[in-house]
């Protein structure tokens, strides 16, 4: 292959606010159509916008999070074009002077096929803008008519642009992953793209290597990460046949299609670019003073990077778990949690339960841990809190249980029915005991067992001395059937390999 | 009782020796009789004013009464008033019964004082004649056949008249100074920001501004401290401490030093109007005034550099207009873009969809830099001009408008001939400095001329006083039309 | 600078202003002769000055991100030329 493929994003995330970015109106999802959109949404005459607080402190933090310049001024500008779901005719948005500028993103790259192994990236990002959502169209039932919602209409919008720095799928949906839960992780935007929290352009052009950029295609309100990954793939390709078979590509939008997989270029309006931006006179320059950045900065929860650092470094975690244990801030509470209870020590246990069991549970019930598209749930809605784990991690570490034995206890807390039977404070020692899951560590015990097996089997265990290694299993398999899998595993290996020795 | 002052009507009220209904009803029959001469009014609603003022009687009568409570005043139609149709001059707006009120008519409405009707006006504010509402010209009082001046002619016109006790008025480039000197009485625009523009629908933003229009200078200064006052739903409301802009209308003015920029004294000025003015300088010399000479060298510039930026603001301000979710929608049209296309064509008069095609070309790819930007280094050259001259005077004088009131129909075919009329008044707007006009005597045809005031930031009170002791000495301001 | 009819078709449909042949030549001229008068303003040195935005060298304000406005669709939508539960019509927006 080659083409060199160059990709960047444009994300538009909704800020958290409780009321618009330039009225009292409140942005609460989900209300009935119109009931939220007051006289400035709806641009009566005389109307007049003023800037929401909270809307610039999320700005702020996004820019503290990522390392960017915060502008000390910028100014709002008006980005004129007539569409219904635009009342004032206008977009209230910032243009030659964003609230944030130039900082970075490192992501961490999973390739979406072959045998490569995962790697580190900075994806650039050029600046970051405060700007406000339009309102909803609706097509209803009616013939030829077109409904408007304006709750929508005034949201507070930080659009996030990056570099072109991206080359494959794999890293434009890596970045938006990363950006998704960096937004998520410092609470400025719930990400949750169902309902259009967080929704992605991504510009796409191909080139051969050394040759200038080629001319870029936009794939608009992208709403999940498969199916940026799938319109990607489809655009690149349609770009490289056409351009192969002699033909040139017009700089143009597109649509993703999830049906079809394919993209398509919208409706051409060539006057749609003409923006005639200028400073709002409605508004006056935003200020921003190094000691408002500072208590923002003193709000900001420890950051992604931080923590994976202090986990490698404090805790003696892989790089690879540390990553997957701050992919969210939900997770990462989780473990915390577990560790407060369970002791600093157990580090690689809890990270290992998260990790393993935690994780393959959660995707068997069809909930997508680290990435979902519900914004809120995740570890939240893991049936099995960080306490019980933690708990039953302090059994496992105490020999109480043998670890197969601690899977199941896992399962049966998993599976229990919190609404019919209120579980009980201390759920793993109910299991154990209510199972008799008791592991037996007595050495004693265990030796006059494998006593009685040696005995039993005089032919296999010569075989085995006369050395038939695999046989070992064998005699592992008719220790723990002879303890109804009681046996301490690590002890009954040591004993059954002293005594089989002879 | 048309002749009384807001004090003295404010008196006669507080002493029953009147009722304001009595007063109200008053007002609404001479507008019942002269309104279809004049046609400065678009819409009364005698039993809303009617209920306001017997709510004004009850609270005379329990002693909780303001300065104007229970005084009829008159709204421009660019004030939305809650419940009452406000149509901007705009046949767009032609329906359009506003759900809310503007900070100024909810001022007005705390206040006590009664809402006499919604005055006519040029549309969307553009104009200096108002000839170009949607609901007909407005006539001059002095002379029915002559335009009253714009955009605020139709409370001029109904102050000149007496058809209120005073009105609220807006200018943007002069559309309170201009009419207030073709109808021969007082009007002021405050500096930029001390009135709210919150519900005084938007022409040029940077540069509107709400204020009084009267018989006198101490009128001026009752209504503005109603009107005037921070708003936090206007971000370029000014927070600053309340003042009374009564409290210096008394000082004797020696040692006041008035500027004459020279700009404004050169050709381009009808002579009738410069004998007039030059007698108001004369009499400021007697009341101990000095002259200096100034100079405004950037003021030429004004009235290109207004418009391009005025109407580039306008264009953006008017595409809300876009009949989805209020005002016009045109009868018949095939899809969206005709709709929007055939609501905007029939709902916007000429004048305003020149205005408006000026202003998205000079805002346009490619343009935006000579024209827009060039057009706001501009200004702040002129503002600089001004803030230079301050430095050798206290005031600057000159005349509100070239000429007296002209015929209507006179200047209807080329545009530039209508903007020239506001030469010596835009460039108050671009500096965002208060501006005012008072009556100083009569021209060609017995037609008002005006003096035009211009003061530093928030000096209104000095510009007020200054006005007051002319108006102590002379009589221009008392002056009413013959027959009405 | 001079419009032709090009121009003026543009800036009427960027506009959202429907004209027929007549009004767009009476606007070219009109605008035209505006455009005269601005022209005057483009020789001007302006090197090195600030543009002038607003009449005040001052900072937007914030307002706390507190709820204020409460549900007045029925209000709103009173004076609005086509709803339907609680929608503003339009005609059919095709992407």
């Amino acid at each position: 292959m080659n083409w060199e493929i160059v990709i960047g994003l444009e994300v538009h995330t909704q800020l958290s606010t409780n009321t618009k970015i330039f009225s009292g109106a409140s942005t609460a999802f989900g209300a009935e159509p119109n009931t939220q959109a007051d006289a400035v949404s709806i641009a009566l005459p005389g109307v007049l916008p003023v800037l929401n607080k909270g809307a610039v402190e999320r700005a702020i933090k996004f820019g503290l999070a990522t390392g960017s310049h915060i502008a000390n001024r910028s100014v709002f500008a008006r980005k004129n074009y007539f569409y219904p779901d635009l009342p004032k005719g206008y977009q209230i948005s910032q243009f030659d002077l964003p609230v944030v500028g130039q900082g970075a993103l490192t992501i961490q790259v999973e390739p979406l096929s072959g045998n490569a192994k995962p790697y580190e990236k900075t994806v650039r990002i050029t600046r970051a803008h405060l700007e406000e959502d339009a309102g909803k169209s609706v097509h209803g039932d009616s013939q030829g008519v077109t409904g408007i919602d304006l709750n929508r209409a005034g949201t507070p919008l930080l659009e996030i642009v990056s570099e072109p720095d991206m080359s494959s799928a794999a890293e434009a949906v890596a970045y938006a992953k990363a950006l998704h839960s960096l937004v998520r992780w410092i609470g400025i935007c719930d990400g949750n793209m169902q309902e259009g929290s967080f929704r992605c352009d991504v510009n796409v052009s191909v080139r051969k290597p050394g040759q200038p950029l080629g001319t870029r295609r936009e794939i608009k309100n992208l709403n999940s990460f498969k199916f940026m990954q799938q319109a990607i793939d489809y655009e690149v390709q349609w770009q490289i046949d056409t351009l192969e078979n002699g033909g040139k590509i017009q700089q143009a939008t597109v649509l993703f299609n999830p049906d079809t997989g394919e993209t398509r270029s919208m409706r051409s309006k060539e006057d749609a670019h003409d923006y005639r931006y200028f400073p709002d006179p409605d508004l006056l320059p935003l200020e921003i003073s190094s000691e408002w950045i500072e208590r923002v900065r003193g709000t900001l929860p420890e950051l992604p990077q931080a923590k994976q650092a202090r986990y490698v470094n404090e805790l003696g975690l892989s790089a690879y778990d540390a990553g997957l244990l701050t992919a969210s801030r939900d997770i990462a509470m989780y473990f915390e949690e577990c560790l407060e209870i369970a002791g600093a020590d157990k580090a690689k246990i809890c990270a290992n339960w998260i990790v393993g069991d935690v994780t393959s549970h959660m995707n068997s019930s069809g909930i997508d841990l680290y990435l979902n598209l519900m914004g809120s749930a995740g570890v939240e809605i893991c049936p099995v809190s960080p306490k019980q784990l933690a708990n039953l991690i302090s059994r496992i570490a105490d020999n109480t249980v043998s670890n197969s034995g601690a899977k199941s206890i896992f399962k049966t807390i998993w599976l229990w029915d919190i609404v019919r039977n209120s579980p009980p404070e201390n759920i793993v020692d109910y299991i154990i005991d209510r199972d008799n899951l008791k592991q037996v560590s007595d050495s004693g015990a265990i030796e006059a067992l494998v006593d009685e097996i040696i005995a039993a089997n005089a032919e296999k265990v010569a075989e085995y001395r006369s050395g038939k290694d695999k046989l070992f299993g064998f005699f592992v398999g008719l220790a723990m059937k002879a303890s109804k899998g009681k046996a301490n595993p690590a002890q009954l290996n040591d004993i059954l390999k002293k005594k089989l020795e002879g | 009782m048309i002749d009384s002052s807001l004090a003295q009507l404010g008196a006669a009220l507080r002493a029953k020796k009147i009722s304001s209904v009595e007063l109200t009803q008053n007002y609404l029959d001479r507008i019942a009789q002269l309104n279809p001469k004049l046609n400065a009014f678009i819409t009364v609603n005698p039993e809303i004013s009617l209920a306001q003022a017997r709510a004004a009687d009850a609270r005379l009568a329990a002693g909780s009464a303001e300065t104007l409570t229970g005084i009829p005043i008159a709204q421009k139609d660019i004030f939305c008033a809650k419940g009452w149709l406000t149509t901007c001059g705009s046949k767009m707006l032609h329906n359009f019964v506003s759900p809310y009120d503007a900070h100024v008519i909810a001022q007005f409405n705390n206040a006590g004082a009664i809402n006499l009707g919604k005055t006519n006006m040029d549309e969307f504010a553009m104009g200096s004649s108002n000839e170009t509402s949607h609901y007909g010209p407005v006539k001059n009082p002095w002379d029915t056949a002559r335009v009253p001046g714009g955009s605020s002619g139709g409370t001029a016109a109904a102050v000149a008249a007496r058809l209120c006790a005073a009105a609220t008025g807006t200018d943007t480039g002069g559309s309170i100074r201009q009419p207030a000197a073709l109808c021969g009485i007082s009007g002021l625009k405050p500096t930029y920001g001390v009135c709210s523009r919150y519900g005084m629908i938007a022409f040029a933003s940077s540069l509107d501004q709400a204020g009084p229009m009267g018989r006198s200078a101490e009128d001026l200064a009752l209504m503005l401290n109603v009107m005037a006052g921070f708003d936090e739903r206007d971000s370029t409301s000014l927070q600053r401490d309340k003042e009374d802009y009564t409290r210096g209308l008394n000082k004797p003015l020696n040692g006041l030093r008035i500027g004459l920029p020279k700009e404004f004294f050169a050709e381009g000025m009808g002579a009738d109007v410069a004998k007039a003015v030059e007698s108001a300088i004369t009499e400021y010399k007697k009341l101990g005034a000095t002259i200096v000479d100034i100079s405004l060298p950037n003021s030429k510039l004004s009235v290109p550099v207004y418009y391009v930026l005025a109407p580039a603001e306008a264009s953006s301000n008017l595409s809300r207009f876009d009949g989805v979710r209020y005002g016009y929608r045109a009868p018949e049209y095939t899809d969206l873009a005709d709709m929007y296309e055939k609501s905007r064509a029939q709902g916007f008069g000429a004048e305003v969809k020149r205005r408006i095609m000026i202003g998205t070309y000079v805002l346009s790819h490619g343009y935006y830099d000579a024209y827009y930007l060039q057009a706001q280094k501009i200004r702040r050259l002129i503002a600089q001009d001004f803030t230079e001259a301050y430095k050798q005077c206290d005031v600057i004088m000159g005349p509100t408008s070239p000429s007296t009131a002209f015929k209507l129909g006179e200047k209807g075919d080329d545009p530039v001939q209508m903007y020239l009329s506001d030469i010596y008044t835009i460039a108050v707007n671009l500096a965002g400095l208060p501006g005012m006009s008072i009556p100083c005597g009569f021209g060609d045809n017995n037609m008002p001329v005006g003096l035009q005031i211009i003061g530093n930031y928030f000096d209104e009170a000095r510009m007020l006083n200054v006005a007051h002791q002319y108006q102590l000495a002379t009589d221009w301001h008392s002056r009413a039309p013959q027959g009405l | 600078m001079s419009l032709n009819s090009a121009d003026v078709e543009k800036v009427a449909r960027l506009a959202r202003l429907a004209m027929d042949e007549q009004e767009l030549q009476a606007a070219q001229t009109q605008l035209n002769n505006i455009f005269g008068l601005i022209a005057e303003m483009q020789a001007v040195d302006t090197k090195g000055i600030d543009p002038m935005s607003h009449a005040q060298d001052l900072a937007q304000r914030l307002r706390e991100d507190v709820v204020t406005e409460t549900n007045q669709r029925e209000a709103f939508q009173a004076i609005a030329p086509q709803v339907e539960q609680g929608l503003y019509l339009v005609p059919q927006v095709i992407e």
